[in-house]
């Protein structure tokens, strides 16, 4: 099977501002990517790029195997049979929804046009509000037609800019839930833009981590949590803490906590000092534990609490603890290390 | 000697220190009448309570129907020696000619007065606006640091106000030297009329051109003032927190004279000089509307409906293109296009006419020299130097109202329709064109209003033996026949007062408080 989407050594910019660099990733039929990033890292172009409203510098880009963007060829956007569902949703105020859905629909018979409108409606369930105007729709629903609209005309590749971001944090994630399984019933290939980390586990595939104009990690959220490559992404996925370590073998680091092993290799020699990652999950509350540490500050999250604590040596490090586990602010508690997967980063 | 400098030197010796002592007098009068008459009533409208004030609030706008040359000879006609008010005071009085004094209208004084009351509109809307969207909390912070009502206006909203009030004025101004009809009937040296009778008295283009040099120098200048202010407006508001403003109830002898006060420049200002024109042509249609009248009302309606078509055409084309291209070249000849609204007809008329009658010339010549035969005039005296004029003057119109519409539609409404496989010709007619409707039409209507009242342009450049309402209006009066051109001048101004009438609907349906 061949790639719907290559993205080839990109550059790319605005006017004289490089924003873009070496971008490379491509998707299989089906799959859902996802560009995650903090704002002004560039992942709002990637997808201007893809979509054609901005030219490229260097490098190229193939929808379906055809080249759209390269220094030599470039498609103008009407002609790439992309889909695109925008931040502000850009619906046509002036035409009813069905009239919105109907929008892309050319060169079919308005018979058949009528029907893949109502199909699509269907799909996003929205059939009741086919004579709706947008203004009259709240904000889910008019994101509904809006992938509506954009999915009609059956494209190549469907472009997703922050679609979630002007929802309300309790909507974002069944909504990205929702407009997953969408896609996967539509067998849709689709590009996410968003600085959520938790909108991208629950609708992408495959994540590409940005960070200044470059994709520094991509991998399956398991995999980028679990096993970052670098410190950016260390801190910007998930939560945890950087403590010192020293390499004890080519597969263990010994730390204040204790001997961690791992089951990759580490690059470094035996005898040299290292960083590693500790997740909160990573530090077990255990009370017939001999390591024990000082609650500094923590956070009640309902199902469980965050604890911050600092060990005697000064180092601090964050736990999760099940929520019937209520110490109190200076209270010592028992803490064990339960590390799977050990990520050490060199010191220099 | 070159001829064009003995002209010159004539007109520096002895015309030229009148025109600008006219000029002068003329733009500090208009000043002082349309900032007292427009800022007052924008003050009472906006922040009183007083009988009427909702009438007013939108009724204010009438006189700006009334182009200057009609009302400057409907007041000649009221107020001459045989007019009616002269001849109710001889009646009253017992009184003969000479018996009393009277003012002159067609005077310095007499333009001064006409000017202020058909142009102040232009500084009561800005002003009224200014004063609506100021954040009420500044006037209450004002009161709470122990400014009276009173000294808040003064210290407070009047200096916030103040960029919008000298763009109206600006406005105001340059219509004022815009201005060729009221002052050519009144018969004062300014330098529209002097261009007009240096090219058609003297015969010298070349002196005319440098007259119009010398009033764009002026006009460039209001433009600056006016460009400059309305960007210190923008800047003026810091906080967007509206509530309906504090409102002072005016009552018993305060009230009565702010309706007063309201009620004068609306009389003098419209009711009066519209009653005029009523009387007027009441005793005159039966014999003025004719085949000839219809003609006229037909030339009148072509030209305007065809120059507001090509100016919204024009200006779609040109915001269009900046919005696709995003380039710095279209952005800036856009500007210098939307210039042409502060140039004076007769400037324009003149940049017009020297430019095609040398095409003209030199294709004649051409011709003659090679195939033997004379093209005549093909440009000059033809309807197209006439459209074309239009378009200098009022184009600017129609880029600035099709220009906000489309700042209106967010631009992923572009991006939206593209990737659903529009190319852009087609976006502007399925998305863009039915989203700024409104905005279009507005600017349709302007732009034929506009044309519908144009004078100085039309008289220069119209086609031999082509006339329309305004000329016909104009030559009427000219020939001292007020009575007859009274149906002319009254469907001008009937046509005028369609925008004021969209103007003030947009102004009640604006914000509350108001």
């Amino acid at each position: 099977m061949t790639s719907q989407l290559v993205v080839e050594n990109l550059d790319a910019g605005y006017d004289d501002l490089q924003v873009l660099s070496r971008i490379n990733f491509s998707l299989m039929p089906g799959q859902i990517g996802c560009m995650l990033g903090p704002s002004g890292c560039g992942k709002t172009t990637v997808l201007r790029v893809i979509a054609g409203f901005e030219p490229v510098w260097q490098g190229r880009i193939l929808i379906d195997s055809v080249e759209v963007s390269s220094q030599h060829v470039f498609l103008p956007p009407e002609r790439r049979k992309i889909g695109m569902v925008f931040q502000d949703f850009a619906l046509f105020p002036h035409l009813k929804v069905d009239d919105n859905v109907r929008f892309g629909l050319t060169g079919m018979s308005s018979r058949e046009q009528q029907v893949r409108v109502q199909e699509m409606l269907a799909i996003v369930g929205m059939p009741a509000y086919a004579q709706a105007f947008p203004h009259q729709l709240s904000g889910g629903q008019q994101q509904r037609v809006a992938l509506a609209r954009a999915l009609a005309p059956r494209p190549r590749l469907l472009l997703l800019d922050e679609p979630f971001s002007n929802m309300d944090a309790e909507l974002r994630e069944q909504l990205a839930r929702e407009v997953r399984s969408i896609l996967k019933q539509e067998n849709s290939t689709a590009i996410l833009v968003t600085h959520d980390q938790h909108e991208a586990f629950a609708m992408a595939d495959e994540i590409c981590v940005m960070n200044e104009g470059s994709i520094w990690q991509q991998g399956s959220g398991y995999d980028l949590y679990h096993q970052p490559a670098n410190r950016f992404v260390a801190d910007f996925i998930g939560q945890g803490v950087i403590v010192p370590a020293t390499v004890e073998s080519a597969t263990s680091v010994r730390t204040d906590l204790g001997v961690i092993e791992g089951d990759t290799r580490i690059a470094d020699p035996p005898g040299t000092m290292v960083d590693v990652l500790i997740r909160p999950d990573d530090v077990v509350h255990d009370d017939e534990s001999d390591d024990s540490a000082v609650v500094v500050e923590k956070a009640f999250r309902g199902a469980d609490f965050l604890y911050y604590l600092r060990m005697d040596s000064g180092i601090e490090v964050m736990c999760l603890a099940p929520s019937h586990h209520n110490h109190k602010i200076n209270e010592r508690i028992g803490i064990r290390l339960n590390v799977d997967h050990l990520v050490t980063f060199s010191r220099n | 000697m070159h001829p064009a400098n003995d002209v010159w030197q004539h007109l520096l010796d002895t015309v030229l220190a009148e025109y600008l002592f006219n000029s002068a007098v003329l733009m500090l009068g208009v000043a002082i009448g349309t900032l007292v008459i427009g800022v007052g009533c924008a003050w009472l409208t906006s922040l009183c309570v007083f009988p009427g004030k909702k009438l007013f609030a939108w009724a204010l706008l009438l006189p700006l129907a009334f182009p200057t040359y009609i009302i400057a000879y409907t007041y000649t006609g009221m107020f001459d020696f045989a007019g009616p008010v002269q001849t109710w005071i001889r009646e009253a009085s017992g009184w003969g000619a000479g018996d009393y004094l009277f003012p002159e209208i067609r005077s310095l004084g007499g333009a001064v007065t006409m000017f202020s009351l058909v142009l102040y509109p232009y500084v009561y809307l800005l002003a009224r606006a200014a004063f609506l969207e100021q954040s009420v909390c500044v006037l209450e912070v004002s009161r709470t640091l122990g400014c009276s009502v009173w000294s808040s206006f003064y210290r407070v909203a009047l200096p916030l106000a103040r960029p919008a009030i000298v763009a109206g004025l600006s406005l105001a101004l340059m219509e004022t030297l815009a201005d060729y009809g009221a002052v050519a009937y009144f018969g004062l040296g300014v330098f529209t009329t002097g261009i007009f009778r240096t090219w058609f008295g003297l015969g010298d283009s070349v002196a005319a051109a440098k007259l119009a040099a010398i009033l764009l120098l002026f006009v460039f200048t209001l433009i600056a003032v006016e460009r400059w202010s309305r960007k210190r407006a923008q800047y003026h508001h810091a906080t967007y927190r509206y509530r309906s403003l504090p409102q002072y109830r005016l009552r018993g002898f305060r009230a009565l004279a702010a309706f007063c006060a309201c009620f004068l420049p609306l009389l003098l200002g419209f009711l009066l000089p519209a009653w005029q024109l009523a009387r007027w042509a009441l005793e005159t249609y039966s014999y003025m509307i004719d085949a000839s009248f219809l003609q006229l009302t037909l030339n009148s309606l072509r030209l305007a409906s065809s120059a507001a078509l090509l100016a919204v055409a024009l200006a779609l084309f040109l915001a269009y293109g900046k919005r696709l291209l995003r380039s710095k070249t279209v952005t800036a000849s856009i500007r210098v296009v939307a210039t042409g609204y502060a140039v004076p007809g007769t400037v324009v008329a003149v940049g017009v006419i020297i430019p095609f009658a040398w095409f003209d010339n030199s294709i004649d010549g051409l011709m003659r020299a090679q195939f033997g035969f004379s093209s005549g005039l093909l440009l000059s005296g033809s309807l197209f130097a006439v459209m074309f004029a239009y378009m200098v003057r009022f184009l600017a119109v129609s880029i600035q109202a099709v220009e906000s519409g489309l700042l209106n539609i967010k631009p992923s409404m572009d991006d939206a329709a593209r990737s659903l496989s529009y190319p852009p010709s087609r976006i502007l007619l399925r998305v863009h064109l039915p989203l700024m409707k409104g905005t279009v039409l507005t600017a349709l209507l302007i732009v034929f209003v506009d044309v519908m009242k144009e004078l100085p342009a039309t008289l220069i450049l119209r086609p031999f033996n082509f006339n329309t309402l305004a000329v016909r209006a104009f030559e009427l009066a000219s020939d001292e026949r007020l009575a007859d051109s009274s149906t002319a001048a009254l469907t001008i101004v009937a046509a005028g007062l369609l925008p004021v009438i969209l103007l003030s609907y947009s102004i009640s349906a604006s914000r509350a408080g108001s």
